[in-house]
């Protein structure tokens, strides 16, 4: 069952087109991998999915529904989550707030009951908090969840994005560049992390990464893009042995 | 209304907009390269006309020896202001950043209640200013002619500067992309204190004449032409100087022209220049001139 | 949790008690400054919420506090009153004749501030927030501009004296519980809304809003609601404070005051509604204390002359200083609690 589906779509700046009619088709359950060389719009596709860009030309539909030029908040509702590239916690805040926050969507209790604190959102709020240390627990942040966010290594701050974006109660999951800045060690962990949320949270994983060795070893498909267009799309056996691949890659000799 | 005196509303309409536009350039040249709304930017300007006046009165300095005191005075109190106010705040939050330019403005108006006291001084004026000339059966006082040309002159001075020298490109390069600029070598913080250091120099050049059309200065006086003219450089399109100048001059020629075509709402013409700020932003955000950007994620 | 709910109910009534005591110790002057930082409590901590915790900077309380105080005015006055005061264009028919207790009109004020709000907000809450300061102080330009010229609705120029006090019966006890009373609802209000989900979501936008929107917060609903519970409560200030001076008129409104009380939310630390309270008390007072500057003062038989306007000069350069050097303010963005009492003083048992 198709859960992502974009259809040529396109994003212009100005003169620079930085994806030029890029379609993908996932499924349900796959964690797919977007890799190609710095500059190559793998980012803007992922702003294009959530609605942070709207694309110039060509549609993106989510379980068969168009949310093309839909607001992000609203497609986050829908049950897409990201990640950043650049880490963008609230840094503030402490780590249980972090993922209390992103739960707030779901909590759907209007302004006066929250504030008066009715019995209702009293049970809904404990309900969350509960819900929130367990996926913390997941995480392997329940010991540190009192601290402020900024306050963590960088790997943490890493697992803490995922952890704020499965609050959001996610059908697809986009991570971008969840790798960066880790060593050969946590990259082996993050794979066994990555597999093991898409089988507890029944997720379908959408990542940017550069670290080869984690892409291959965890995507079941890949997508390569080069100068904003798709030039290759395979198994990962399939992308290491595709020649336009190892062009866009080494160069042409 | 007959044709000479409409001719007459549009002299004072041009040398208004004239004003307006030296004034809206410093905000848009700062907010360009800092993203930082310069709110002593009308306070500097106060300062400028203040300065001329004690130098003609305490000091009994010719008038264009006065002037120019007034202005390189003005424009090294603008490199001290960013100096003190703006760059220990460089990397901290906008909000902060806000806050001590609205703290520098009032601090400086409420030091210039106290030195030069709160009553209205009267400017004085060289004859030369203030003959009145007849032109084609219309009456206009020299100072509304010299204004536009003084202007016109500052203008072409500044674009020879931003377009035609290093330092010019400098300041380009900075206000496009100011961590690229840095690593490409080029000295942020002197191009940033040649940026207040020009803005303010034109911010004085604005405020003498300002004294010579409208000779009653009080040490508020910034406040009012120092908002309207950052929202000139809003409607104009922040960050560009031309669209400074051509907010400059709508907002000057549309105050005149509202009062003079409709004389019942005259009491709102200070109402014009927010009227016409909520408009553009909901029309166009970017400005007359500016360009769509797009924040990176 | 419960034993904090009861030391906090036990400090309300003993504050109330306090009003009550102070009511009749404190001369009548004194009691006005009190009456004085209990609105500014409320004023305080309705620009927190705009620009502490959302994270929006807003410049236009004065704007807000000006619709409040005028239509409390309009609501409360007397048709006789109103009469004497418009002697030079009388007052618009619809107008003539109303007159309303004063908390319906309070209300009232509140909801017209906060309907200004919303209109002021719908076009630019949608803005860049450096657009949001200059469009916000331009609104409260024009509310301004637009009262000075309204002869015939606001007096124009000439203002309006003669306001009734605050209060049913016109008791002066009864000042004191309606500021005092209204600043502490206003506190208590602030920390449900801070520390119910709402208010994590309003630090969330206020911390990275590309990152809270992802996050599935709606922007522009969430900016809305703060900007218009602000304008409600800058509006219910205003009211009180044209009340308590008795006389209000358009220059009172000015920027000046939005700068009061942006200077009491940074003095106290962006962010905290302990600091704000704090802050709105010293400062308050303060402003007062330091009329002396501006006076002339005897010292030794000489006779000092006062310097006009030396007393903003310390305030704006105590704002500059905080900011350039103790960006974090008295409070940061901590907040006082109970149990950190509580702990304290066991710590000090201890040594």
């Amino acid at each position: 069952m198709t859960i992502l589906k974009t259809d040529k779509i396109t994003m212009r700046f100005g003169g620079i087109t930085a994806v030029s009619k890029l379609d993908m088709k996932i499924d349900k359950n796959e964690i797919i991998g977007l890799i190609g060389p710095n500059g190559a719009g793998k980012t803007t596709c992922f702003n294009m999915i959530t609605g942070v860009y709207v694309p110039t030309e060509g549609r993106i539909f989510f379980e068969d529904k168009d949310i093309t030029g839909i607001k992000t908040h609203e497609i986050t509702k829908l049950g897409i989550a990201r990640t950043f590239q650049n880490i963008r916690l609230f840094k503030e805040l402490s780590v249980l707030d972090n993922v209390l926050i992103a739960n707030h969507m779901r909590l759907d209790s209007n302004l006066f009951s929250a504030v008066i604190k009715t019995p209702d959102y009293r049970k809904k709020e404990k309900k969350i908090k509960e819900k929130s240390i367990s996926l913390l627990k997941d995480v392997g942040l329940e010991e540190v969840m009192h601290e402020k966010s900024s306050s963590l290594p960088y790997g943490k701050q890493r697992r803490l994005e995922i952890a704020r974006a499965l609050a959001t109660d996610p059908k697809l999951l986009i991570l971008d560049e969840p790798a960066a800045g880790m060593n050969p060690q946590e990259s082996m962990e993050l794979m066994e992390f990555i597999r093991k949320i898409r089988d507890k949270f029944n997720l379908t994983i959408l990542m940017i990464e550069h670290h080869m060795q984690v892409v291959m070893g965890v995507c079941e498909r890949i997508y390569v893009l080069d100068y904003g267009i798709m030039i290759a799309e395979g198994t990962p056996v399939e992308i290491q042995n595709n020649p336009k691949v190892i062009e866009a890659y080494l160069g042409v000799e | 209304m007959s044709f000479s005196i409409m001719l007459q509303h549009l002299v004072n309409g041009i040398s208004l907009g004239s004003l307006y536009a030296l004034l809206a350039i410093g905000y848009t040249m700062v907010y360009g390269i800092l993203r930082l709304i310069n709110f002593a930017h009308g306070d500097v300007f106060m300062l400028g006309t203040y300065i001329a006046f004690y130098a003609m009165t305490s000091f009994m300095l010719p008038w264009w020896a006065s002037f120019l005191i007034a202005i390189i005075l003005t424009c090294i109190f603008g490199i001290i202001l960013e100096k003190c106010a703006y760059r220990p705040l460089r990397n901290s939050p906008r909000i902060s950043v806000m806050i001590s330019a609205i703290g520098a403005s009032f601090l400086i108006e409420n030091l210039a209640i106290v030195i030069f006291g709160g009553r209205p001084k009267a400017f004085p004026i060289e004859p030369i200013f203030s003959k009145i000339l007849n032109i084609g059966g219309v009456s206009i006082v020299s100072v509304s002619l010299i204004i536009p040309v003084i202007t016109a002159i500052a203008l072409c001075l500044l674009n020879y500067i931003v377009n035609h020298t290093k330092v010019g490109m400098a300041m380009r390069a900075v206000s496009k992309d100011y961590e690229a600029a840095r690593l490409m070598g080029i000295d942020v913080n002197s191009i940033i204190a040649f940026t207040f250091g020009t803005g303010s120099a034109l911010a004085a050049i604005g405020g003498i004449m300002w004294g010579l059309k409208y000779p009653q200065l009080i040490p508020l006086m910034g406040l009012m032409p120092g908002l309207k003219c950052f929202i000139a450089a809003v409607v104009g399109g922040i960050g560009n100087i031309r669209g400074a100048v051509i907010g400059g001059f709508i907002l000057g020629l549309g105050e005149i022209m509202i009062v003079a075509l409709s004389p019942a709402l005259s009491g709102y013409r200070d109402a014009f220049a927010f009227v016409l700020l909520i408009i553009i932003l909901l029309v166009k955000p970017s400005g007359l001139m500016g360009q769509n950007t797009v924040e990176k994620v | 949790m419960k034993k904090n709910n009861i030391l906090t109910l036990i400090s309300i009534i003993g504050f109330i008690l306090l009003l009550l005591v102070l009511n009749i110790t404190l001369g009548s002057y004194k009691m006005r400054i009190f009456n004085l930082c209990g609105i500014y409590v409320i004023l305080a901590l309705s620009l927190n919420l705009i620009n502490g915790f959302v994270g929006l900077f807003s410049l236009g309380h004065a704007g807000f506090m000006a619709v409040g105080a005028y239509t409390c005015a309009l609501l409360t006055m007397s048709p006789e009153t109103k009469e004497m005061n418009f002697f030079l264009e009388p007052i618009v028919p619809w107008l003539k004749n109303v007159q309303l207790p004063f908390p319906t009109a309070l209300i009232i004020g509140g909801i017209m501030a906060a309907i200004a709000g919303a209109l002021i907000g719908a076009p630019v809450l949608r803005l860049r927030d450096d657009y949001l300061a200059i469009a916000t102080l331009g609104f409260s330009e024009i509310i301004r501009v637009v009262f000075t010229n309204t002869q015939r609705i606001t007096n124009g120029p000439l203002g309006i004296k003669g306001l009734p006090t605050i209060g049913i019966t016109g008791q002066s006890w009864e000042i004191v519980i309606w500021t005092w009373g209204i600043a502490l609802f206003t506190i208590i209000f602030m920390v449900l809304l801070i520390n119910s989900s709402y208010g994590k979501a309003f630090k969330a936008i206020r911390e990275d809003e590309i990152a809270a929107e992802a996050m599935g917060i709606n922007l522009f609903k969430h900016k809305m609601i703060a900007f218009v519970i602000g304008s409600f409560f800058a509006g219910i200030g205003g009211a009180l404070l044209g009340h308590l001076m008795g006389t209000i008129d358009p220059l009172m409104f000015r920027f000046l005051l939005t700068f009061n009380i942006v200077l009491i939310v940074v003095l106290g630390g962006i962010g905290s509604i302990t600091g704000s309270v704090i802050s709105a008390i010293v400062v308050t007072i303060s402003m007062e204390a330091l009329r002396i500057l501006d006076a002339d003062m005897q010292i030794g038989g000489y006779i000092v002359k006062g310097i006009p306007g030396m007393r903003m000069v310390v305030f704006s350069a105590l704002l500059m200083i905080v900011i350039l050097f103790y960006q974090r303010g008295l409070m940061g963005t901590n907040e006082f609690n109970w149990d950190w009492i509580i702990n304290r003083k066991k710590k000090i048992q201890k040594i």
